[in-house]
């Protein structure tokens, strides 16, 4: 992770810049989390269930009314939430889009999160929204785009956010560095935190041939202020070699569930989130699931907040 | 390779893969960019199939998805927020010959498109009968008064029978005893939680468009009374204002309610 830095004659391990403490908070609870679904509303505020935080697609709630914002403050009252989102293209060639972070700073003043976190990707071209989260070559120019995305997000949203790393299925022949390298100078450079999705680490190592676990203590894992968990879906690439999908469609492959055992080893208890966007089950299935990762968890009782980074809250 | 050209070929599967790509293992990239292209794609038509369910469900699933595959990529979105997504869904349908053989199918899909729209609108508090009696009795001209609609009001005028199919999907009557050839008009409003579709008495539609466009109250139902001689002031009004459908009665340069 240090080659970049050699490259450019800088330490490793500076002091992260200062990020505008606009809205200092406690971050999110060191527990397990599941996304908030639309079918799921009625039944969380029935059932009240024990979990530690819910996490809610942004672009979802960028609407002037209605239900959604009319569940998502009851459930407000009761629960810390992560805003995630899926469309800001923080990896575009073309300048961020100034009226989605208003949207996004509008949601967050609404809803004051206990953070704000999106992707490593790109997923809007000129006027045209793909709705998927595209790659980017991991070269110096893109390296120096995103930091200055990233700057201007802290810029305009006045708290930190999480970049997370993502499931690729292509590489670049432009690229210079690996993924770690660059998100290690992205986060150096930006003093951004890491969502680190154990389930793309695993992903794109497989879809790379790369060691998931060796590209994981590659990462800042100092940085990691959120886990993400999520299944894929096997596809095969021209050569009849696997090629996972991040399809968000089925429950935690064992082998994630592993990985994710050996991240806290390092770094430790860290709030984590179950992703499930497709096929969604029943609330009940989904707590089940993050009940297994809160498992590996210290109990809520000793659980103490995530002191490391601040959110938006 | 830029992002416009990346960009490019993700809606367009006649284009090569693009110079640039690779794979570990010396595979060709063009089978990993697929599942970009595929992604993209299939994620736009479930969009466009979630706002649409009766529409999918007149044509059936295999039918509405190769159509839907046309549109997206013909028109994808323009916005990263896709609750707005599918504004041009009904005038493609309308123009898409493969489907003129379901005449009621972009009317239908005007009506779903509605709904949504009117799921996600502003809230507003609906007109209490009180306030619209106090107004009314306020001894300004009543002629001028202005009745404003909820911000999620549409209405869609079809010369088909939209509302009844809409409805019936709905499983609220039976599909086997419904002419599809009557035309009806449709109000779609949410006054709470609720989408409302409403099938619209002669003339409202118009009455409705006219208040909308700010209108008076007499010259909106003047001009509903002439699109129809049997229009009915009085139970229009009351059926508005049964269904929370008005948030404001006001006189053009006051701020009463």
């Amino acid at each position: 992770m240090s080659t970049l830095s050699t490259l450019l004659g800088l330490r490793t391990r500076r002091a992260l810049p200062a990020v505008p403490k606009v809205r200092t908070g406690p971050g999110l609870p060191v527990r397990a989390g599941v996304g908030l679904k639309p079918e799921h509303f009625r039944d969380v505020l029935e059932t009240r269930p024990d979990v530690g935080f819910f996490e809610m697609h942004a672009e979802n709630y960028m609407v002037d009314g209605g239900p959604f914002h009319h569940f998502l403050g009851r459930i407000r009252e009761h629960y810390p939430l992560s805003l995630h989102g899926v469309g800001l293209s923080i990896g575009a060639e073309g300048p961020l889009d100034e009226a989605h972070l208003d949207r996004l700073d509008a949601l967050i003043r609404r809803y004051r999160p206990a953070s704000f976190s999106e992707h490593l990707a790109w997923s809007s071209h000129g006027e045209v929204f793909f709705n998927d989260l595209l790659p980017v070559p991991y070269d110096r120019a893109t390296l120096d785009r995103v930091c200055e995305h990233v700057d201007r997000v802290h810029e305009r949203l006045g708290c930190q956010m999480l970049l997370e790393n993502p499931s690729t299925y292509l590489e670049f022949e432009a690229s210079t560095m690996d993924e770690a390298a660059f998100l290690t100078e992205v986060i150096r450079r930006t003093g951004c935190g890491l969502l680190l999705d154990v389930n793309n680490v695993y992903v794109s190592c497989t879809n790379h041939g790369r060691n998931a676990l060796a590209t994981i203590d590659g990462l800042p894992l100092d940085a990691v202020g959120e886990i993400h968990l999520a299944g894929f879906a096997t596809d095969h690439d021209a050569a009849g070699t696997a090629l996972l999908i991040d399809s968000h469609g089925s429950p935690v492959d064992e082998a994630v569930w592993g990985l994710y055992a050996a991240v806290l080893a390092r770094i430790g208890p860290t709030p984590t989130l179950l992703e499930r966007d497709n096929d969604v089950p029943t609330l009940a299935t989904l707590l089940a699931e993050a009940q297994r990762a809160e498992d590996l968890l210290p109990a809520p009782a000793e659980s103490k907040r995530c002191g490391i980074y601040w959110g938006c809250s | 390779m830029t992002q416009a050209t990346f960009a490019a070929t993700l809606l367009r599967p006649d284009l090569p893969c693009p110079a640039g790509l690779r794979a570990w293992n010396g595979s060709d990239p063009g089978a990993r960019l697929a599942v970009y292209r595929n992604n993209v794609v299939s994620s736009l038509i479930d969009a466009v199939a979630d706002t649409f369910p009766v529409t999918q469900e007149l044509v059936g699933e295999e039918f509405f998805r190769a159509m839907a595959s046309v549109f997206v990529r013909q028109h994808p979105p323009r916005s990263r927020v896709l609750a707005h997504y599918g504004a041009e869904f009904a005038d493609f349908v309308a123009g898409f010959e493969p489907a003129r053989a379901v005449p009621y199918l972009a009317d239908v899909a005007r009506l779903e498109r509605a709904r949504v729209f009117a799921y996600h609108a502003a809230d507003a508090e609906p007109l209490t009968a009180k306030r619209l009696g106090a107004a009314m009795s306020s001894g300004q001209d009543l002629c001028a008064l202005q009745l404003v609609c909820q911000p999620s009001t549409s209405v869609v005028v079809s010369e088909y029978a939209i509302v009844s199919l809409w409805a019936a999907h709905q499983g609220d009557s039976d599909l086997s005893a419904l002419d599809p050839a009557l035309p009806e008009s449709a109000l779609v409003v949410r006054p709470g939680l609720d989408v409302l579709v409403l099938r619209l008495p002669p003339g409202a539609a118009r009455f409705v468009i006219a208040l909308q466009a700010g209108a008076g109250l007499a010259n909106a139902a003047v001009l509903a009374a002439g699109e129809a001689a049997d229009f009915d002031l009085p139970n229009v009004l009351a059926l508005l204002m049964g269904h929370g459908a008005l948030i404001t009665a006001q006189f053009p340069g006051s701020l009463s309610q």
